[in-house]
């Protein structure tokens, strides 16, 4: 404890340099926290999904849709607890630019399905009496300002109603759900079937697929074969999947974003690892008089190595929280592009974690250095 | 004057190699931002290259109003008859339109390189879209025969996703189709798709209407006319657009995001490095310090030292931007990737390293060079004569 006033003099022994080092790190990590937060924010998603949850769709493609005579066969399958449907509405309001991710569903079935959706009893039953009523997520309503109430024209890109040929939609703002477990999944709207079959001039009596609720989680797999087992055959099979595999699998169509961030931050950090070490170098290098008073009055070889050591274990770490604390900062900007809401807290501990190597990496070499100096030549020199 | 800035630099630049460890930092720095920023932007730029080159100027693309891509879109038959007729389509020798009016659906294959199931397009072509397209050509294989359920495959896909080689057999919708030809179609987005008869794909689907109706146009400018006639027809309810339009809406999204990627991981890497090439400015002029203080006392002035210092950063950056372009254009060039494209389908691509992204990398590079030496280079013409001179 009595050394960090002597660290503290030695670090700033250069206000420059380690000003310069310093901001050289805070960058590194903010672009860890930002590229590494996206990662895992990512991989959350899919380690939430519910385990419970089976996504039924049809073999050939996602894009194909099941007739809805399916559900009551699924119903009938041991072990299934409720089954729901959602269908691909793919609308945009005013602008294409300004697409929305909404789906018609039976409320009484796709809620109870979902419980980690949080929404007002009494708004739910006013989505269920309203006809074109919709509910929609409390992140979309606060992008466009909607409220309860309100009435919104959606463009659809794929649905023509049949009565007047026309793609726009009317919805009116019935209720606002949440999702305090997972923010970013509060950007979808959510209407009724009813409505929507009814309205639509082609594929009526058709679903895009369902999600299937079981009753005990450990026979997921079993009870996904069963059912592509019950439709194998016929003209439109199957594919079940547990909801984390859905979603890994769309994940995996978009590319390997792991590999694109692990290929950035090596780069971003082997060059760091330069610009550090030479740093720390330098700076010992011209501490040598220094330390070799230290030395002489009586520092041991391993307090020197530890004295070195600490100090670029000390910027390191500093700069890292700072630029984490930074990234953490920055990172709800990304919601448009990314979809992301929060950094993940772990990636701060990672990020200390990968500082304190850092530290040692850089610094090594200079403590041993530091280590191993003969006094009466540092004095000499 | 001139002279003396040869004199200084000329000097300086000699003594760069007992820098030589600080100097790294600088060209490594640099080297690295450049060589993210290219590659990424190689991604976009491949990307667009892929979409754009399946455009063709004389060449329409006809879906319903308010679809933005071929696979939301649906036209009856009678549309597309109507369509392929309209004024402006060009007619081959036999008299018939060169328009194809196509069924596009999705065929759910296995990734070669993980295994899980991506969205790849199955286009279901009519009879003359072999003259609508003439920049396709079979490299393996013959055509498929109409009324058989037999596949083209188009390169890019058949060295992306598994079980499509030449005689393979792929099974969807209780039935089984066989591989019989692969194409070429100077990598554009149509080689990552599948082809065959647009009638055997429709009745295989069990389906009555095409996706979209694409068109080869008398010349570029008939383009007006056709459109025209298309949107003043009561019976139509459709967008046209000319093929170059559509595709550059396609690529907008991915490109933008992509473009964001590189210049805000680029951005920021570069203010990095800025910081990196300061310090190494900055100990550079401090171990010259004696130096540039007996210049100044002989009678140097201040501006050769500045330039001096300068050119070092300068030339340390050019370096590493070198490095950079040459590590991107070596590990990534032409490397080849696909993702979800605009329309939920499969497109491959291959990573492009472009000579202007090379000039841009430059570029950045340059500007990190003159930031990082200039402070230093404006210290060092300043530094008291006297005091320095005594400096150890």
């Amino acid at each position: 404890m009595k050394f960090i006033p002597l660290i503290w003099a030695m670090l700033w022994r250069k206000k420059v340099r380690t000003l310069l080092t310093l901001f050289s790190i805070l960058i590194a990590f903010l672009l860890f926290g930002m590229l590494q937060g996206v990662n895992s924010a990512f991989k959350q998603t899919i380690e939430r999904s519910n385990v419970n949850r089976l996504i039924v769709t049809n073999r050939i493609s996602i894009t194909e849709s099941l007739p809805y005579a399916y559900m009551s066969q699924l119903e009938t399958i041991p072990g299934v607890q409720r089954v729901s449907h959602e269908s691909w509405f793919g609308p945009y309001y005013q602008d294409p630019k300004n697409f929305i991710a909404a789906f018609p569903v039976e409320p009484d079935r796709e809620f109870p399905a979902h419980p980690e959706f949080v929404v007002p009893k009494d708004q739910l039953a006013a989505l269920e009496h309203t006809r074109d009523g919709a509910i929609i997520g409390a992140g979309l309503a606060k992008k466009y300002g909607w409220k309860i109430g309100d009435r919104i024209p959606l463009h659809s890109t794929i649905w023509v109603k049949a009565a007047d040929g026309n793609s726009d939609w009317d919805f009116t703002i019935v209720g606002i759900y949440e999702v305090p477990t997972e923010r970013s999944r509060e950007d979808a709207m959510f209407f009724n079937y009813k409505y929507f079959d009814e309205a639509r001039s082609f594929a009526k009596g058709k679903v895009g697929w369902y999600i299937v609720q079981v009753k005990d989680p450990s026979q997921s797999a079993q009870i996904a074969q069963e059912i592509d087992k019950r439709f194998a055959n016929s003209p439109d099979e199957t594919k079940t999947q547990t909801e984390k595999e859905f979603q890994q699998s769309f994940m995996k169509q978009i590319g390997d974003i792991n590999l694109i961030v692990t290929y950035i931050l090596f780069a971003v950090f082997f060059a760091l690892l330069f610009a550090v070490g030479s740093t720390v170098m330098q700076a010992v290098r011209e501490q040598v008089p220094e330390l070799a008073v230290l030395k002489t009055l009586g520092f041991s070889d391993t307090r020197m190595l530890v004295l070195v050591l600490v100090q670029s274990l000390t910027l390191c770490i500093v700069a890292a929280l700072l630029g984490l604390a930074l990234a953490d900062v920055m990172f709800p900007m990304l919601r448009n592009t990314l979809g992301v809401v929060k950094m993940p807290p772990a990636v701060i501990a990672e990020g200390v974690l990968m500082a304190a190597l850092l530290a040692v990496a850089t610094g090594i070499v200079p403590a041993w250095r530091a280590k191993r100096l003969v006094i009466v030549e540092a004095l000499r020199s | 004057m001139i002279k003396q800035i040869v004199a200084v630099t000329s000097m300086n630049l000699r003594s760069l190699p007992q820098r030589i460890g600080t100097a790294w930092v600088i060209v490594i720095g640099i080297a690295v931002t450049v060589a993210v920023m290219v590659s990424v932007l190689a991604m976009a730029a491949g990307f667009q290259q892929t979409l754009k080159g399946t455009a063709r100027a004389d060449r329409a693309i006809v879906l319903r109003a308010g679809s933005q891509a071929e696979l939301e879109s649906t036209i009856d038959r009678e549309n597309a008859q109507t369509i392929m007729d309209a004024p402006g389509v060009k007619k081959d020798e036999a008299g018939r339109p060169i328009a194809s009016a196509e069924a596009v659906v999705i065929v759910a294959l296995p990734q070669k390189k993980d295994g899980s199931d991506a969205n790849v397009t199955l286009r279901g072509v009519g009879a003359n879209a072999v003259k609508l397209r003439p920049e396709m050509h079979l490299i393996a294989g013959r055509m498929f025969r109409p009324a058989v359920r037999e596949l083209i495959v188009g390169k890019s896909a058949a060295a992306q996703f598994k079980g499509l080689d030449l005689g393979s057999h792929i099974a969807f919708r209780d039935s089984e189709w066989t591989v019989v030809g692969i194409y070429e179609s100077g990598g554009d987005a149509h080689e990552s798709e599948l082809q065959g008869d647009a009638e055997t794909v429709l009745s295989a689907y069990r389906r009555n209407g095409f996706q979209s109706v694409t068109v080869m146009l008398d010349s570029a400018d008939a383009f007006d006319r056709f459109k025209g006639a298309l949107t003043t027809d009561p019976t139509l309810k459709v967008g046209v657009q000319r093929e170059a339009d559509y595709y550059a809406a396609q690529s907008r999204n991915l490109s933008k995001l992509l473009n964001l990627l590189a210049y805000f991981v680029g951005g920021i890497m570069a203010l990095g490095a800025c910081f990196g090439a300061l310090n190494t400015m900055y100990t550079a002029v401090s171990t010259r310090t004696r130096e540039i203080a007996t210049l100044r006392a002989i009678g140097f002035s201040g501006m050769p030292i500045v330039i001096s210092v300068l050119v070092e950063s300068l030339l340390l950056a050019i370096i590493g931007s070198v490095i950079g372009s040459c590590a991107a254009w070596f590990f990534f060039n032409g490397n080849t990737v696909n993702t979800l494209g605009a329309g939920f389908s499969q497109v491959v691509f291959h990573l492009t390293v472009t000579a202007s992204l090379v000039v841009s990398g430059i570029f950045v590079a340059c500007t990190i060079g003159m930031l990082g030496g200039l402070l230093p280079a404006i210290r060092a013409a300043r530094l008291p004569i006297a005091t320095a001179l005594r400096a150890s």
